[in-house]
């Protein structure tokens, strides 16, 4: 009887159209996430072993008074976060307009642009706390974490995940051809990954280039996500940081709603 | 509920892209449980029709009115009780034939209990049933279409729009989507579909629009279509040689009207047989002769061509 009734009713649009959209992204993902999980685990664990331990080593005096490997934890967890946030928001965004069309496809059910729009993001800030989490895990086994705040680490990945994955969802959705995305791992990926504080402090950079690398999201997050793993106060204010990466991803969020609309309503 | 009101109306609609008008000012109007469809070639404003009617695309003029609701303003509400099957499929090639239906269902708010098992009822429908569980990349164009189809009806929706269902499809596969189609006008559900195949109109809908440059040329049943833009039925003729225009003008005389294909001439009569004994009497002896049934192919030359002429 109950089984009859709920069919005879009439279907609207979801309760919260976002969340099936999600559903629909975690179903994919329960293909493939197995390869997914076993390189991040081991994408940290490298790294950590590479750039701490093999590059540390060199560096007797520390940094700030810690060894290499502490202070690097940090900024490599932002950086890992910047990583997945992106790849997240590239080719599935780009995908799913040009290839599978699957954008169409849900556009022409009940759910609204901006549902579309926040179901991907939510997938992909999944993506980057499940990342982030398991590098936390692993760099915590191995003793790089001097204080129990980095679990704060987390929501500042969060964070940055969306304040990059949304301008790049509008990015993507607007890229003519594939061969863009790319080009912004060349020439954004790259280059903040290698001077926005990850690797070495922002102040040993030009005066010119430093302001370039405050510029950039990841330095903000870097900088929170560091005084997080270290347990020390971060070099600017802890609001200003949240504002500067609230304001990415507000604004992002605008260009990707405007974007995928200028696509799927024509 | 009223069925005097159509479910969907469009008085004057109008799309425009920059720089050309795709749908020039027409007036439709659909009734609940009838099956009608929109018939022209490529470009002549089909599927921007559809696309408006699918609430994915605002009019550009006119007034457009869905289950007596306002596209742009109830976008969401109106396309929770259609169904739509695009042109080109927008499955999810990496996900189960299965699990596309129920993600699709979900974005309904159907519940996850009720989708499965709406999903193994349109299954068995489409007869896709074995395939269930394999993914759908791998699956022929035919299938393919058909998962596009049962897709289209999970939502159980009052209006199907199909755009161009069997564009592409070997015949076997056409007949199979004709089938099921056929079957859901049975039980009621009304079908707006688009085609450039006359015999698709011809099978599927109850009464259709002939487009061409944006604008409706003709409407009616496909059988009130022939009759009044067609004769009864058609000589087919084929000459030896290069060109068959030398014949055209002793033709003329024979029926009310002669087109001139490249390697045929039509020859419009009441009545074919005797017409192909007059073609003999004037000393013609074509290659070949057919003779036939009107078509909608026939209205749809007659009448496109008199536009080109214009």
């Amino acid at each position: 009887m109950t089984q009859l009734a709920a069919r005879r009713a009439r279907p609207g649009p979801a309760r919260v159209p976002a969340l099936a959209v999600l559903q629909y992204h975690l179903v994919g993902y329960r293909r493939t996430w197995r390869g997914g999980a076993l390189s991040s685990f081991l994408l940290p664990t490298l790294t950590v072993l590479g750039f701490g331990v093999g590059v540390g080593a060199y560096i007797d005096q520390g940094v700030d008074g810690v060894s290499y490997l502490e202070w690097i934890v940090g900024g490599l967890l932002a950086s890992t976060a910047l990583q997945v946030a992106i790849a997240e928001s590239t080719w599935p965004v780009y995908s799913s307009l040009q290839w599978t069309k699957i954008y169409f496809a849900q556009h022409a059910a009940p759910l609204r642009v901006a549902d579309i729009v926040a179901g991907q993001l939510a997938f992909v800030l999944l993506r980057v706390l499940t990342s982030a989490a398991v590098f936390l895990l692993v760099t915590g086994v191995l003793g790089a974490l001097r204080s129990p705040w980095a679990v704060l680490a987390l929501p500042v990945a969060a964070l940055l995940g969306l304040a990059v994955a949304a301008p790049t969802f509008a990015y993507a959705a607007t890229a003519s051809s594939d061969s863009w995305l790319a080009l912004l791992f060349r020439f954004a990926v790259i280059p903040m990954t290698l001077f926005a504080g990850v690797f070495f402090p922002v102040e040993s950079l030009p005066v010119g280039l430093r302001w370039l690398a405050y510029a950039t999201p990841l330095w903000h997050a870097v900088d929170l996500s560091r005084a997080a793993t270290l347990g020390t106060a971060p070099v600017w204010s802890v609001t200003g940081h949240l504002l500067y990466l609230a304001a990415w991803a507000a604004g992002g969020w605008l260009l990707a709603h405007r974007a995928l609309r200028r696509r799927l309503v024509v | 509920m009223t069925t005097a009101q159509p479910l969907i109306q469009a008085r004057g609609l109008v799309k425009r892209f920059s720089g050309f008008t795709a749908v020039n000012a027409i007036d439709v109007a659909v009734r609940a449980g009838e099956a009608f469809g929109f018939l022209g070639p490529n470009g002549a404003g089909k599927s921007s029709t559809m696309r408006m009617i699918g609430c994915v695309s605002p009019p550009s003029g006119g007034e457009l009115r869905i289950l007596g609701m306002d596209p742009v303003r109830d976008g969401p509400a109106i396309r929770a009780r259609l169904g739509v099957c695009p042109q080109l499929d927008t499955l999810d090639p990496e996900l189960t034939v299965r699990e596309n239906l129920i993600t699709y269902a979900r974005y309904f708010g159907i519940p996850r209990r009720v989708a499965r098992l709406r999903a193994a009822e349109l299954l068995d429908f489409v007869q896709l049933s074995e395939r269930a569980d394999s993914k759908v990349e791998p699956l022929s164009g035919g299938m393919k279409r058909r998962l596009t189809i049962a897709r289209a009806l999970v939502n159980e929706p009052e209006i199907v729009l199909l755009d161009e269902p069997t564009t592409g499809l070997d015949p076997q596969a056409r007949h199979l989507v004709w089938e099921r189609l056929f079957q859901l006008k049975q039980q009621g559900v009304t079908l707006v579909l688009t085609t450039h195949y006359m015999d698709e109109a011809e099978q599927l809908c109850d009464r259709l629009v002939v487009m061409d440059g944006g604008r409706i040329v003709a409407e009616g049943s496909p059988r009130v279509l022939i009759e009044q833009h067609s004769t009864r039925e058609v000589v087919e003729l084929r000459f030896a040689g290069e060109s068959q225009e030398p014949f055209v003008s002793k033709l003329e005389q024979l029926g009310e009207r002669v087109e001139v294909l490249p390697d045929r001439i039509l020859l419009y009569v009441p009545d074919g047989d005797a017409a192909v004994v007059e073609v003999t009497a004037l000393g013609l002896h074509p290659l070949n002769v057919l003779v036939r049934r009107s078509g909608l192919e026939d209205v749809f030359l007659h009448l496109t061509g008199r536009t080109l002429i214009d």
